[in-house]
């Protein structure tokens, strides 16, 4: 077993736990701390991936700017979910489990008759700048120039409804 | 590459020791005598009324979505910001686009009165 | 080479694979070597950074300032440790102690963990990572999440407040700076700190890219949380902010956060705009690089400090209207400028470049003041139009006050 090998194994069981753990915690402020160190284990699997870009793009955009925006949402409830007795559950949790048990069989199934898990990735050459190739890709006209451009414009219509959904200036 | 990111990841597990262990000696020689009035939650002299969990104003969440907005595009702009130098001048003028979209999300914010603390 | 890092670091590895170790292992250790040695000298500049800090706002506010234990005071700061090690640490009722604790803990790990990518001199650098300027705005991410960590397990209705504020205001003021930041990833062509520091010739980015540079220190003031944006800690309104039942050690952590905090940022911008180690006879003897980039980083300290002591807190609402309503505009058209500008004259010859960047950045200067005047002008003539706010009253003079 390979250092990488060490390293993927703690960090997946850290991840999955602390995913865990946000789903059953109790308090709503913790499951979001938990969320975060869950979003923190994904940016570490990149880095194993080689992807340096990735991994900090994760921690600016899902902890800098996600995981604070969803403790302001929770900050705005009045103090529902600290030890509530209620339960966890609502009635449709059969349905939910039904549904995610079937997902997690499709998946398996779709990855049953894929024989990537095999294959060894070719060593990199340590000159290669994957960011620089990843920004020419962005912008030339024969690569992903039209979804550079639409992710733009999506941004702006995500920014607008936004907008339109939480600034009532009625209320 | 990874040797690299072979430093950032010891530093990450050292990082927090320092802090710690300046943390661990005040257990060992620093008195501890806590007392229920000594532990109130300070607040000016006077007993604490309520929650401390008071509701916010939606005005942080509002803030917290146009910076997500903006945070997206910008990491979105930096590989094109690294490439700048091979790039023709047409896909120079894509990444200008891409900022003048941008601007117009941030015009719309303004004009709409969402930027502003009232 | 004239570079003692370096030769103990190969002297180290030569020593280490000599013991028969495999090279992971040999790597790994160096990397632990190199990691304890910045931390630990980092925290050394740390604990001086209380006295300079001290000893400046004295002299800002005509006072002497520490001057009793050892000479010019130097020996306070570490009175001032023992005497943070020595008091009782207190955790107040219902204060969530788990989230508690680690909250002073990321406070400053999260600093720390900016040096990992700050070049001290050209073969001094932790790792000149390839994503470097992105990583620094993604620990600036953990340490916001930090500050929202102690105002929420404190269990007390000002740090929350306090911490709110600040998040708001961290978030807000990310935008102009990230902006700012990518006019150097566009000039140097990489995000890697010391390659950019590396491109820095014949000039400094500053003389290119003065806007930028001035947009990235204001930003860094508001992350900072340094007046005139401190509304974190308004003692007046919310006595203390996030850090308000912080005692002993603990608040010593957010302190010495703070101290070092405003300290890296210097370093940071020293090395986008001021050139980080580059000086005179700094490319053959490395240890000179360390002793420039600290004097720009100390430099840039000292700015900082300047503003703090001599602006007052401004207001919640113009704080934000600042940086949306101006700022952040302001720098998206200043990185405008500066690529397409850049695309256009980097063919030129240097002198043509660079006095070609000067200008526009004057140009640019000049008409956001002309902008900032006429809105102040308005401004003015809004409060100063007689308001009636009762009528006169209509007795003659002589009668009513007699």
């Amino acid at each position: 077993m390979t250092g990488i090998q060490i390293i993927f194994i703690i960090v997946a069981v850290v991840t999955l736990g602390a995913g865990l753990m946000s789903v059953i915690t109790r308090n709503l402020v913790h499951a979001a701390l938990w969320l975060v160190l869950a979003l923190l284990g994904v940016a570490i699997f990149f880095v194993l991936l080689n992807a340096s870009f990735l991994a900090v793009a994760q921690v600016v955009i899902y902890i800098g700017a996600i995981a604070i925006l969803m403790i302001f949402t929770i900050m705005l409830t009045r103090r529902v979910a600290v030890g509530s007795a209620d339960s966890q559950l609502n009635a449709n949790w059969g349905w939910a489990a039904f549904i995610a048990v079937a997902l997690f069989a499709g998946l398996v199934w779709l990855l049953s008759g894929w024989n990537g898990f095999n294959i060894t990735a070719q060593q990199m050459s340590p000159r290669t700048d994957t960011i620089r190739q990843l920004g020419t890709a962005l912008v030339s006209p024969s690569a992903y120039v039209i979804p550079f451009e639409v992710a733009s414009i999506l941004l702006l219509a995500a920014l607008v409804g936004a907008i339109v959904v939480a600034w009532d200036r009625k209320s | 590459m990874l040797n690299d990111w072979l430093f950032i990841g010891v530093f990450l597990v050292l990082a927090p020791v320092f802090p710690l262990l300046a943390l661990v000696i005040p257990r060992i020689i620093a008195p501890r005598k806590p007392s229920p009035l000594k532990n109130q939650t300070y607040e000016c002299g006077i007993e604490t009324v309520g929650e401390s969990w008071v509701q916010f104003r939606i005005q942080y969440y509002i803030f917290a979505l146009v910076f997500l907005v903006f945070d997206v595009e910008l990491v979105f702009l930096f590989p094109w910001a690294i490439a700048f130098e091979q790039l023709p001048i047409f896909a120079v003028l894509e990444g200008v686009l891409f900022v003048l979209i941008l601007i117009v999300g941030l015009v719309y914010a303004w004009r709409k009165g969402a930027l502003e603390w009232v | 080479m004239g570079d003692p890092v370096t030769a103990i670091s190969q002297w180290l590895e030569s020593l280490f694979l000599g013991w028969g170790l495999a090279p992971g292992w040999v790597a790994i250790i160096q990397a632990f070597i190199g990691v304890v040695a910045i931390a630990t000298f980092v925290l050394l500049v740390d604990i001086l950074l209380v006295w300079v800090e001290r000893k400046v706002v004295a002299r800002f506010q005509d006072r002497l300032g520490p001057n009793r234990l050892g000479p010019f005071g130097l020996i306070q700061p570490l009175a001032d440790v023992i005497k943070l090690l020595i008091k009782e640490d207190i955790t107040p009722i219902g204060a969530d102690r788990i989230v508690y604790n680690l909250a002073p803990i990321m406070a400053l790990a999260t600093v720390l963990l900016l040096w990992a990518v700050v070049p001290l001199a050209p073969t001094i650098v932790g790792t000149d990572l390839n994503v470097g300027v992105l990583y620094i705005v993604a620990i600036g991410a953990l340490g916001t999440l930090g500050i929202i960590m102690a105002g929420w397990a404190s269990n007390n209705k000002y740090a929350l407040l306090g911490a709110f504020r600040t998040v708001a205001q961290m978030v807000s003021y990310e935008v102009p700076m990230v902006i700012a930041i990518m006019v150097p990833v566009i000039l140097a062509g990489s995000m890697g700190i010391n390659t950019i520091v590396f491109s820095q010739s014949p000039v400094w980015y500053v003389v290119t890219a003065p806007m930028a540079a001035l947009i990235v220190l204001i930003s860094a003031i508001a992350e900072l949380g340094r007046a005139p944006f401190d509304l974190a800690e308004a003692e007046s309104e919310i006595v203390a902010g996030f850090h308000i039942e912080y005692t002993g050690m603990k608040f010593g952590l957010f302190y010495a956060g703070e101290l070092l905090h405003a300290l890296t940022m210097g370093g940071i911008i020293a090395s986008l705009f001021l050139g980080g180690w580059r000086g005179p006879g700094a490319e053959t003897y490395p240890i000179l690089g360390v002793f420039y980039f600290f004097l720009k980083s100390f430099f840039l300290y000292w700015v900082i400090m300047w503003v703090k002591y001599s602006l007052p807190r401004i207001r919640i609402d113009h704080m934000l209207n600042f940086n949306w309503k101006f700022l952040t505009p302001l720098s998206l058209v200043v990185l405008l400028v500066t690529a397409v500008l850049h695309k256009l004259l980097v063919g030129l010859p240097d002198w043509q470049y660079v006095i070609g960047m000067l200008l526009a950045n004057v140009i640019l200067f000049w008409g956001t003041l002309y902008v900032l005047r006429r809105y102040a002008r308005t401004e003015r003539v809004q409060v100063a139009e007689p308001m009636p706010v009762a009528v006169p009253p209509a007795a003659p003079m002589s009668s009513s006050q007699s």
